[in-house]
């Protein structure tokens, strides 16, 4: 698997270049600044997983991506490119042919993901009508080997089923076919196990993991789940205040997080890899998008805040190569010293 | 969905028997005896008591409720008091000049609720928004008998192009301009409480649908519009077709007040003129046809339902 790093992902054609990607939604009663300044570097064929609390960004980064916002009130900024394409000069027209064949997402609830009245073949099949111009009967035919290919049982019987006749897990498979039905080149899933049992979850990982391998697709992951993160991602991104506050590869990042919201996400031990290892609860609230405060976002719930991190935001520093940590109280000048907190 | 549709139309038999029930015991809980509108008010009990054992008003009510169903099924509704002739000829042209006004009316309705709401929905919150829902709020606010007059005075009174009463030339009804021109009066002003209501329906539905997580998923598979209306449609239609048959039922009946203002002579007019005369056999047979046209839309707005959602299939 390819590790690229964010300093060498610029090199021969990195699949998703996102630099100071910003979304902001304009609501009634203020404007909710989600996303402040994301960077993000996925090579072909890579993985990464984004990890952070309810509200941090996750999401609507994720969206962003695809331009998938609502689009009447949301503003973003920034530059996008992905497979070489610049999304952010994409018209409606150029949108839809950019969602599905280029980049395509699968859903955390899949069953309010999936239209009630529609059988699961014909929203597999329409995804494929409309980019690839086949007959409904040829689109229905990759249908089917699609559902065989996400493994669900009695395949073709399935292809008329409607989604509320399927199982949870069933369901997400199903969903994970319609993403892949046009054979896109990067997959975005938004916390795809999150509405499944512990051993459903297990499943949908291994696929996505074998599927993510065969196909060579880039994948980004959201997740609320260190295990998962552990099992499916190179790299790791942890997101706070719709920032990225820290950046390694996976191993590096669990058993030696620097950022002082990512060591508390992850315990005061970590037992890395332990599927199902909720990330623990950090005392205090997160920032109110609505009103970031001017310093490091963290500063109000951080043990170890200085008077300093109250004045402007930290920048993301690279530690030690392709890990990036967005805190200058950890930074390398200062590491050396043992930390007594 | 067979043994449902079976099911479900075994369930109008019970309903049906309750509903004739209920306008059979209606006319006869109501005060007044129905025999002193049509004899002077002298007559000597003797002869009060005589006409009242002919029309059978005489026996007791469970077996006035047994002879009466069981010959109305036949399509004999006994004979009108205050014409003195078989109800069912004349009840049968009235329900279908009913129904065709009805028909009119609501599909004129629907139609011009689909495209208000629908465009309402779409651009929820816009001035677009707020004109339909307007125009919706007039429809189901103003009374429509006022309005009728109103049309009237306009478009026959004023600029002559119109006509205001009756179903056109005296002979059978035909498919011609010369008489569907009476049609259109009655029928735009049936039409606007259907309007109404169906607007706010459709408005609702389509900005809720629009706001679903799977639409979201279709434009995320690079669907174009067109492709999603589709979708917004067909989750759109059980709700709407409900909506839609209800409104057709109760405007068959409930277009009393629309029947009088423009002379049309269906359902309407005979049950108003049922009223004022006293006429009990005659309300009890319109009423009893209304009744039964309302169970019957209702089951076929069930059945409908049904078909287009699979979600409803299980039972
Ligand atoms: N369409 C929108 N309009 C207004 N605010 C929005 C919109 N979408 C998201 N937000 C806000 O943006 C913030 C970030 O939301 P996001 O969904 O990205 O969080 P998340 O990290 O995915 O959290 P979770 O783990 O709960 O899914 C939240 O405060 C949310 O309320
Ligand atoms: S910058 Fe300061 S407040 Fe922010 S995480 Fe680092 S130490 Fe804590
Ligand atoms: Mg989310």
């Amino acid at each position: 698997m390819n590790m690229a790093s964010p300093a060498t992902a610029a090199s021969p054609t990195p699949l998703v270049r996102a630099r100071d990607l910003c979304v902001s939604f304009a609501t009634p009663r203020a404007t909710v600044n989600a996303v402040n300044g994301v960077n993000l570097d996925l090579a072909q064929g890579e993985s990464l997983c984004i990890l952070g609390e309810s509200g941090s960004g996750k999401s609507v980064t994720l969206r962003a991506l695809m331009r998938l916002n609502p689009p009447k009130r949301t503003v973003v900024t920034g530059e996008l490119n992905v497979a070489n394409q610049d999304v952010m000069q994409m018209t409606q027209a150029q949108l839809s042919q950019y969602r599905g064949p280029v980049v395509s997402m699968i859903f955390q609830e899949p069953l309010s993901a999936l239209d009630p009245v529609f059988t699961i073949g014909h929203q597999i099949a329409e995804a494929i009508v409309r980019h690839e111009g086949i007959s409904r009967k040829a689109a229905r035919a990759r249908a089917l080997s699609l559902l065989e290919l996400v493994q669900i049982p009695s395949a073709a019987r399935r292809l008329g089923a409607y989604p509320h006749e399927l199982s949870g897990g069933l369901r997400q498979r199903a969903m994970i076919a319609m993403a892949l039905s046009c054979n896109p080149r990067l997959l975005l899933a938004d916390e795809p196990t999150t509405a499944l049992d512990a051993t459903v979850q297990i499943q949908i990982l291994l696929l996505l993991r074998k599927l993510q391998r065969e196909l060579g697709m880039g994948v980004i992951f959201v997740t609320h789940d260190i295990g998962v993160a552990s099992e499916v991602a190179d790299r790791v991104a942890v997101m706070y205040g719709g920032r990225v506050v820290e950046e390694a590869p996976v191993e590096i990042l669990i058993r030696s997080p620097r950022h002082p919201y990512t060591s508390g996400l992850l315990g005061a031990t970590v037992h890395a890899g332990t599927r199902g290892t909720r990330l623990t609860t950090i005392p205090g609230a997160p920032p109110d998008l609505a009103e970031l405060p001017a310093g490091c976002a963290f500063a109000p719930r951080c043990t170890r805040a200085e008077p300093g991190c109250h004045k402007a935001v930290p920048p993301l520093l690279e530690v030690t190569a392709g890990h990036h940590v967005r805190c200058p109280v950890v930074c390398p000048a200062r590491i050396q010293a043992p930390i007594n907190v | 969905m067979l043994e449902y549709t079976l099911k479900r139309i075994a369930y109008t038999i019970p309903i049906g028997l309750a509903v004739s029930l209920v306008c059979f015991m209606l006319v006869h809980i109501s005060p007044g005896d129905p025999i002193d509108s049509i004899v002077p008010p002298d007559t000597p009990t003797e002869v009060i008591e005589q006409i009242r054992a002919e029309y059978g008003l005489d026996r007791p009510l469970p077996v006035q409720y047994g002879l009466w169903l069981s010959r109305a099924l036949q399509g004999d509704f006994g004979e009108s008091i205050s014409k003195g002739r078989p109800i069912g000829p004349d009840l049968w042209v009235a329900t279908k000049n009913s129904l065709m006004l009805a028909a009119f009316g609501a599909t004129l309705g629907f139609v011009i609720g689909c495209v208000l709401g629908g465009a309402a929905g779409a651009f929820r919150d816009s001035w677009i928004d707020k004109l339909c829902l307007g125009i919706a709020l007039f429809g189901v606010s103003v009374p429509h008998y006022w309005l009728g007059m109103v049309l009237v005075i306009i478009f026959s009174v004023q600029l002559n192009l119109l006509p205001s009463m009756g179903m056109g030339p005296t002979g059978p009804w035909a498919w011609d301009w010369d008489h569907l021109r009476f049609l259109v009066l009655p029928a735009v002003t049936l039409s606007l409480i259907p309007a109404g209501l169906v607007t706010r329906t459709v408005r609702g539905l389509v900005s809720d649908i629009m706001g679903q997580d799977y639409i979201t998923t279709l434009r995320g598979k690079g669907l174009r519009t067109s492709g999603i209306v589709l979708h917004v449609i067909k989750n759109a239609a059980p709700t709407t077709l409900a909506v839609m048959g209800l409104q057709l039922a109760s405007l068959l009946g409930g277009s009393i007040l629309v029947e009088a203002v423009f002379a049309w002579p269906g359902t309407g007019m005979l049950l108003n003129n049922a009223i004022f005369q006293r006429d009990l056999p005659v309300l009890q047979a319109t009423t009893l046809v209304l009744a039964f046209f309302f169970v019957f839309l209702n089951l076929i707005v069930d059945l409908a339902q049904t078909a287009l959602d699979p979600r409803m299939r299980r039972t």
